[in-house]
């Protein structure tokens, strides 16, 4: 028996990810950097978090109240969410609300990047600042224009109230004198208190767009016009790091509306958010673009990753989890724990999931028109900023001579925080005669064919469980190429920050712990799908925690809770939130049930698999998801811990990961058959 | 040229008779409710309704679509089945980020005209042609369930 070394867990992350912080900038760059103070939180990004009045709520003389919505609609419900709750600080009534949505300006907003199930963590509380300062502004016009104490006003549903002397001002009467007081400091807000929120928490409000959805009258990038726009597709080449070898386009050229052929730039080192390179089909609507391409005659230069295949690479990342990996966390001593124990006493498994693609409805797309030094961006990005920067980067203006607007997004899950589309879309727009908006379609197969892919992992467990059925040494290595090889050229071995989802910072208190990550060479664009390397490493974690409960002859959850240990359990659910701030419920719920589908999704039947350097799939048909019939018929998810004392969680990304495992342990307890392997359909 | 009527109006499309009805629509008559999702009728975001029948406009060319009643998601609103759904589409919040819904709305309002008080399976079939990225799947079928109430509750017309 090994001794025991305690380490808070918290401690542990703290301190690693204080050493080495692996920063992706908007224009697509990583810096590895020691960081002397470790930044956290929305202090940790770009543009940080403004809680300006100013910048974020106008109001109008009839009192209209437009607040600005800084973060882009991906259906997270967040382009409502936020301006509501500045609504409510500033005592606003909802149906004389108008939303805003902002441009790329995260020197003005801050941070609009809608990775990481962000928004509400980072921007609650300085949207509450925005609507209480509105508040308080609004307040002290009043007083000012009454001749009274500021402390005998207050603002109630949209008016001004002084009622010792019975008087009351709109927001609209208002609004000019409110603009010209000062800012309250930000000791001096004075923020709700939980019982006088007047739509946070209690679904009021529905989201801004829901009826203009359903009449169809919601406009996404993809139903971006404008007068003489013109439309366009890439050929891009098959395997990525591919080349054009040659290409004859005279039969392109010949088929009725096209117009033009645009070679698009191979990359340049690391992919990062480069576009992949090709030939661009131009012309007067969409489907003459993708006849054109069609006629396309092309020659490519695989390049280095021509060979690529699933099944030869999934050998490769097996014999890569069999053997000593980078030290990614350890504590005690895995190795002697293991060496010590006798062979019954032993455990190992390997867990297989395959690349996944985003395939969000709407596919990437984006419109770009250059004019007199400057370009205008009309599209459905998570990163407005990064679209900014890849433009201005490309046509050689500064970042404030291209104005990128947001659209809705159908969909984004990670892909659409990558603007390799918007930029082809530049390309093209250059190529063009000035002024020509050029719109940029992806369709579905150069959606699932060309994707920033979830990675493909082996995950490798060994456990040493004694007879009583104490769990003494864990080991964890994961096989799997990582993100950074995106933005460094021949990056292995998964990044501290990938290692640290579920995998270092898995749940279980067992005395021996060792994490490590094999370091094996990435053949695709390795992007960020919803939750991350949470994916592979929980899929796996979960799935061997149940079979060493198998193995203790215990009952699965009790086994786990008891690891896990007092101080951190909570009640599990069936989809247990266990966030503290119930915000928006209603749009939690949605979340997590949506969460819960994608997870059930990848689960039983999604996967992308390479062949020849080439993506297998094409299209719904082979690239599958899950469908109506498939579908559990009711989702009930039970929202637990609503503390207001404690800062908010995010939503997005924390439903999918634990649905696979779910999913596997119940096949096993229902037929005695362990599935290590997704998706599902595979082994069935 | 080719003359279509849509939602009870002739417009016409100086288009090539092989070009599919969902491009036509979208860019050549600006009609961009009806969405563009695979391009090979997989996923149902580009379903309309020709003479009553739910069809996937991205693989109709409009030469057969000319001379035919084409209904789209713009002309729900005037429908009195198209309406009850929108309506309780609305009710069950089930939009997440929207895109899809279209062709889902599309779907469910073909299926209650025919069926007016569908049967789970009734629905799986009517409505696994139509993908949602988003999973907003349990609320669309308890949206299709209410409507079928409200319209059943209003009598049959």
């Amino acid at each position: 028996m090994t001794a025991t070394v305690r380490l808070s867990r918290r401690a542990f992350l703290q301190g690693s990810l204080g050493v080495l912080t692996l920063a992706v900038t908007s224009s697509g760059l990583v810096r590895a950097a020691d960081a002397d103070v470790p930044k956290y939180g929305a202090d940790s990004m770009p543009g940080g978090t403004v809680d300006d009045p100013l910048v974020f709520v106008s109001i109008a003389e009839d009192g209209t109240v437009a607040i600005v919505a800084h973060r882009a609609e991906m259906g997270t419900g967040v382009r409502t969410s936020l301006p509501m709750v500045v609504a409510d600080e500033m005592e606003a009534l909802w149906e004389r609300v108008e939303v805003v949505q902002a441009e790329a300006d995260e020197g003005r907003y801050g941070n609009q990047n809608v990775d990481g199930s962000r928004s509400v963590r980072h921007f609650l509380m300085p949207m509450r600042r925005v609507g209480a300062a509105a508040r308080q502004m609004l307040e002290a016009a009043a007083a000012a224009r009454w001749s009274v104490p500021v402390s005998e006003v207050r603002a109630v549903q949209h008016e001004v109230l002084h009622e010792p002397g019975g008087r009351r001002l709109g927001f609209g009467e208002l609004a000019a004198d409110a603009a010209r007081q000062p800012v309250p400091a930000a000791d001096a807000l004075k923020l709700k208190a939980r019982e006088d929120f007047r739509y946070i928490g209690n679904d009021k409000v529905r989201l801004v767009d829901l009826e203009a959805i359903g009449k169809g009258e919601a406009v996404y990038g993809m139903d971006m016009r404008l007068p003489g726009m013109v439309h366009a597709v890439v050929a891009r080449p098959p395997v990525v790091g591919g080349k054009l070898r040659r290409f004859d386009g005279s039969k392109a050229l010949t088929i009725p509306g096209v117009l033009k052929l645009v070679e698009i730039p191979a990359f340049q080192g690391a992919p990062a958010f480069q576009p992949l390179g090709g030939i661009a089909v131009v012309a007067r609507n969409t489907w003459a673009a993708i006849q054109g391409r069609d006629a396309l005659d092309i020659e490519w230069d695989d390049g280095p990753n021509g060979s690529y295949d699933s099944v030869a690479y999934r050998e490769e990342l097996e014999a890569a989890a069999r053997a000593p990996g980078k030290l990614m966390r350890d504590q005690g001593n895995v190795a002697e724990a293991w060496a010590e124990a006798p062979e019954a006493e032993r455990l190992a498994a390997e867990y297989y999931i395959p690349h996944l693609a985003h395939a969000s409805m709407e596919p990437p797309v984006a419109t770009v028109r250059i004019e007199d030094g400057r370009a205008e961006v009309w599209t459905s990005v998570q990163n407005p900023a990064a679209a900014q920067a890849a433009v201005a980067q490309r046509l050689k203006f500064e970042p404030g001579k291209v104005k990128v607007k947001v659209l809705l997004l159908g969909g984004g899950f990670g892909r659409k925080s990558k603007p390799d589309f918007v930029d082809e879309a530049a390309i093209v727009a250059q190529a063009m005669p000035e002024g020509t908006p050029v719109k940029l379609v992806w369709t579905r197969e150069d959606d699932i064919q060309h994707d920033y892919l979830h990675t493909v992992s082996v995950e490798r467990l060994e456990a040493v469980i004694d007879g009583s059925g104490q769990v003494q040494s864990w080991l964890h290595r994961s096989a799997s190429p990582t993100i950074a090889s995106l933005f460094v050229e021949g990056a292995k071995g998964q990044q501290i920050t990938e290692s640290a989802m579920s995998a270092i910072n898995m749940p279980y208190v067992i005395p021996n712990v060792r994490v490590e990550t094999a370091e094996v060479a990435a053949h695709a664009r390795i992007g960020w799908f919803r939750s991350v390397a949470n994916i592979p490493h929980a899929f796996a974690a979960q799935c061997f925690i149940a079979e060493l409960a198998h193995r203790a002859g215990k009952d699965h959850r009790q086994f786990a809770l008891d690891l896990i240990g007092p101080a951190r359990r909570i009640d599990p659910g069936m989809m247990a939130d266990t966030w503290n701030y119930t915000e928006s419920p209603e749009r939690i719920r949605a979340q997590m049930e949506g969460g819960a589908i994608m997870g059930l999704s990848l689960a039983l039947a999604s996967e992308i698999s390479f062949e020849k350097g080439r993506v297998r799939q094409s299209n719904f048909h082979d690239y599958e998801v899950l469908r109506h019939q498939a579908s559990p018929r009711v989702i009930r998810t039970h929202l637990v811990n609503d503390d207001h004392d404690l800062p908010p969680g995010g939503v997005g990304e924390p439903p999918v990961p634990p649905v696979a495992p779910a999913l596997c342990n119940a096949i096993f307890a229902a037929t005695g058959k362990r599935v290590r392997s997704l998706p599902v359909r595979t082994v069935a | 040229m080719t003359h279509l009527q849509v939602n009870g109006q002739t417009r016409k499309a100086d288009v090539p008779d092989d070009m599919p009805l969902l491009w036509a629509l979208r860019d050549e008559l600006g009609m961009t409710g009806t969405k563009f999702g695979c391009g090979i009728s997989v996923c149902g975001a580009c379903m309309v309704h020709i003479d009553g029948e739910p069809v996937r406009a991205c693989v109709t060319p409009v030469s057969a679509a000319a001379g035919r009643e084409i209904s789209t998601i713009e002309g729900m609103e005037t429908d009195r089945i198209g309406q009850a759904v929108q309506q309780a589409w609305v009710e069950n919040n089930v939009a997440q980020c929207g895109y899809c819904q279209a062709g889902q709305i599309m779907a469910a309002v073909s299926l209650l005209k025919t069926t007016p008080a569908p049967t789970e399976q009734q629905i799986d079939d009517a409505m696994s042609g139509n993908i949602c990225r988003c999973g907003t799947y349990p609320r669309i079928r308890a949206a299709i369930k209410q409507a079928a109430g409200r319209l059943g509750a209003g009598g049959q017309s």
